[in-house]
């Protein structure tokens, strides 16, 4: 016993450990591992719902949970839809990096086979709007005029006239929406990320949404009658007013009084 | 050498169709008085100008646009070339609107020209007000040239809105839903206001033709009428100068009529149709036709008027909606009257009558021609500050959303700040002008007395340093000494020497705490004798033979006994 005691004492027995330790860790992996890695091509759909578990696993579980059921900090995604992580994902919105009023968009994370991974993930857990097809968003089939009339009464109240984008409640706002692709302003009229209203099927039809589409890809270029001056509307007019106009005419007064004297 | 001189000939045919004009009609004497009239020379003196000309370019502008323009709430399907509105049912208005800016050649450009040249318009008359504000151009013999200015300002506004209204797109029917909910907001008539207005219920067909008529006929003839009474009085009153040497109460100087003014005015003339039109030609204003057509139902965000309207809409967004009051069956909105009514009324009518209350303040009778320095009417100036600082608060409180959206803010916060600077700030101001003015002014005595700090440093036998001091030259000294100081006025006791009571006492000492709040705090200019003093002072402290001394010595006379 004493025998024991002293070698138990030791001062290289925690390097043993360790080192033991890290074996069994590295052998458990290879075997545990290695299965997945032997099939790694099944079925596409399949694959890309494992995936795309995965990755949510590793940079989006911290908040969603562990199969997005959601936590104190973040919304369950169960049913809300491939169209939704394509959205969020796609626009760089999702993974978040800080908390604030609402996700803004920024650089993508992924590649777009990883975004579809995620989201074959995120509709394998319940069912949900799924990404509209190029031909559902194709601006060219839509007709702007009816666009316009929608747009009017459904979305410039918060993204201005021509979608140049509008202030909201603390610190929220509505974006810009003259770079956002066709794919994800349908994306966002079906889901309504952030504060921005379910806009369903029934409410606004797709042949509609495909309108609206056609109009919003009609802003943002070149406009009749010069510089649209951010197409803020009466307040970047009087601005310029002042300080252009005004500005050029006080310098010319100044000019012409001090000629003579 | 043959000696074709080509000026004679003309100047004969000139000479002769002005004595063929003059011989009928007496024309000569006018053109003579004209001709010598002279008029001071100073740059700030022609933002009215500006005024003048941004007026003119409004009406040549205008006067194309009625050509095309259709004032009428008929409905009509779109069939022009604007893709993103056609086959939408709209008023004739807003259809002859996009006709003008997609069809009618030249038809965007003037439409642009009008709008940019209104946004001035009115730049110009705020802009020429704060000079007549500021430099107390208003005194005696000019109050009622100001009251006609501030009317053709209310004018301006009465223009500018009508005409706004006129296109019939969303944003300006928005503009006129605030206005119909003004109007319904007035206790007890607000309601058949409402409907005599709009003929009928909001919005109605009348409106459109109605405002027309305000726009191109009412308006611009009343107008016209006082730009004509305004120059008249000016003509008649002559123009103030500024003070400088040689410049008194009872001269102009400056240059006459014909030549110099009729060149710089009618070139600046040209200057400001030229700025106008290079703004309207580059820069979009008013794309009505990314509005669409009036309709109750939408509003879009950045729903906001023209600048000049953009304190009300501020006063109506800072307002808290909770001043609703209901007394029986009966609603008095509170937070639509108070913003709507009462702010723009304790903003402006105080401007309308200041001359009345400053020359009620000093007692002086007496007509003023020389310009007051900013500085040396420290009281005006804080008032007239604190006034712009308030409506720069609602300007911004009128664009919160648009600060939200650009300095990435929240609106709430905006909001909230905004309602505490609109009673802090006007006071911050106030204090802060005043101090800055009476500081130049006892800067303005510290120069006058001891001369401009040359930065050379003289040390003397004994070991003594001292700095040199540069003296003023005559004319430098003559602008910071010629003001009369404004003191509170003096009443008369209570009771005479017998002991009688004196009619009017309780008046007088309102009027004196009044004078009191303008004229208590200030700084006198320099007198003869101190100014004396201090070249005694100089003297000794630098002994004779000093080459300063002998600068301040030749500069005294005709100065001293002015002051």
């Amino acid at each position: 016993m004493k025998s024991l005691a002293v070698r138990r004492h030791d001062r290289r027995a925690p390097i043993v450990l360790l080192a033991l330790a890290l074996v069994a860790t590295g052998g458990l992996y290879a075997v545990l591992a290695a299965p997945s890695r032997a099939d790694a091509a099944p079925l596409p759909g399949q694959a890309d719902t494992t995936t795309g578990q995965k990755l949510f696993e590793a940079n989006c579980a911290t908040c969603h949970g562990m199969g997005a059921v959601g936590t104190a900090i973040a919304p369950s995604l169960v049913g809300v839809g491939a169209a939704a992580v394509d959205f969020q994902v796609g626009t760089g919105r999702m993974p978040m990096t800080v908390s604030g009023p609402q996700a803004q968009a920024k650089p993508v994370q992924f590649t777009q086979t990883q975004i579809s991974q995620l989201a074959a993930y995120v509709a394998s857990l319940g069912p949900g709007p799924q990404i509209p097809t190029a031909d559902m968003v194709d601006p060219s089939k839509g007709d702007p005029a009816t666009g316009m009339a929608v747009f009017r009464t459904n979305c410039a109240m918060c993204h201005n006239a021509v979608g140049a984008g509008g202030s909201l409640t603390e610190g929220k706002f509505a974006p810009n929406l003259w770079h956002t692709t066709p794919t994800h302003i349908y994306e966002a009229m079906l889901t309504g990320p952030q504060s921005m209203p379910v806009f369903n099927d029934a409410n606004i039809t797709p042949q509609e949404k495909r309108d609206v589409i056609a109009f919003i890809k009609q802003q943002g270029g070149t406009q009749p009658g010069g510089l649209d001056l951010g197409a803020l509307g009466p307040v970047s007019e009087g601005l310029w007013a002042w300080v252009v106009g005004l500005g050029l005419l006080i310098g010319a007064a100044v000019w012409i009084g001090a000629k003579s004297s | 050498m043959s000696t074709t001189n080509p000026t004679a000939p003309t100047g004969k045919a000139a000479a002769a169709t002005a004595d063929w004009l003059d011989q009928r009609t007496g024309v000569g004497v006018a053109v003579k008085g004209l001709a010598r009239k002279l008029f001071p020379e100073h740059w700030s003196f022609m933002l009215g100008e500006i005024a003048l000309y941004s007026f003119i370019t409004l009406l040549i502008s205008g006067t194309f646009l009625t050509m095309f323009f259709v004032p009428s709430a008929d409905e009509v399907t779109y069939t022009g070339p604007w893709t993103a509105l056609q086959g939408t049912t709209m008023s004739a208005a807003f259809a002859s609107t996009l006709k003008l800016s997609f069809e009618v050649r030249g038809g965007l450009l003037m439409r642009q020209v009008h709008h940019w040249a209104a946004l001035i318009f009115l730049a110009a008359i705020v802009t020429h007000m704060m000079r007549v504000f500021f430099t107390g151009a208003f005194r005696k013999p000019r109050e009622i040239n100001w009251v006609i200015g501030f009317v053709l300002l209310t004018l301006g506004l009465a223009a500018g809105f009508s005409g706004y209204s006129l296109p019939d797109d969303v944003l300006s029917g928005n503009g006129l839903r605030i206005t119909d909910g003004l109007i319904r907001g007035i206790p007890i008539i607000g309601t058949y206001l409402s409907y005599f207005v709009f003929g009928g219920q909001f919005p109605g067909t009348a409106i459109i033709p109605r405002l027309f008529t305000v726009h191109v006929l009412l308006v611009p003839g009343l107008i016209l009428a006082l730009v004509g009474l305004h120059l008249a009085l000016v003509f008649l009153q002559k123009h103030t100068q500024f003070p400088g040497s040689g410049r008194t109460n009872g001269n102009v100087v400056g240059y006459p009529l014909f030549p110099v003014y009729t060149a710089k005015a009618g070139g600046f003339f040209f200057v400001v149709f030229g700025v106008i039109a290079l703004m309207a030609a580059t820069m979009q204003i008013n794309p009505v036709w990314n509005y669409g057509p009036y309709d109750p139902a939408p509003v879009s965000a950045g729903a906001q008027p023209d600048w000049y309207m953009l304190f009300l809409e501020g006063a109506l967004r800072l307002m808290p909606g909770q001043a609703e009051v209901v007394f029986g069956s009966y609603t008095v909105p509170f937070n639509v009257l108070i913003p709507g009514l009462v702010v723009p009324l304790l903003l402006l009518g105080p401007l309308a009558v200041y001359p009345f209350v400053e020359a009620y303040a000093t007692g002086d009778k007496r007509e003023h021609h020389l310009l007051d320095r900013p500085r040396n009417a420290p009281f005006r100036t804080a008032y007239g500050m604190s006034i712009l600082a308030e409506f720069f608060v609602l300007v911004l409180a009128g664009s919160n959303d648009l600060i939200a959206t650009h300095f990435h803010l929240s609106l709430n916060d905006i909001t909230w700040t905004l309602r505490f600077a609109f009673f802090i700030v006007p006071g911050i101001v106030f204090v802060l002008t005043r101090r800055v003015c009476l500081a130049l002014q006892r800067k303005d005595r510290e120069v006058v007395l001891h001369g401009h700090e040359s930065g050379r440093i003289v040390r003397f036998a004994s070991g003594e340093y001292v700095e040199v001091h540069t003296p003023l030259d005559e004319h430098e000294r003559w602008i910071r000494v010629q003001h009369e100081p404004v003191r509170p006025i003096r009443i008369a006791p209570a009771e005479d020497s017998r002991g009688v009571r004196r009619p009017h006492y309780r008046s007088d000492v309102r009027r004196q705490r009044l004078s009191r709040l303008f004229f208590e705090t200030r700084v006198e200019p320099v007198t003869p004798a101190e100014y004396a003093a201090a070249q005694e002072h100089r003297a000794i402290a630098t002994g004779p033979g000093d080459a300063g001394h002998e600068q301040i010595v030749a500069g005294t006379g005709d100065h001293a006994s002015r002051s």
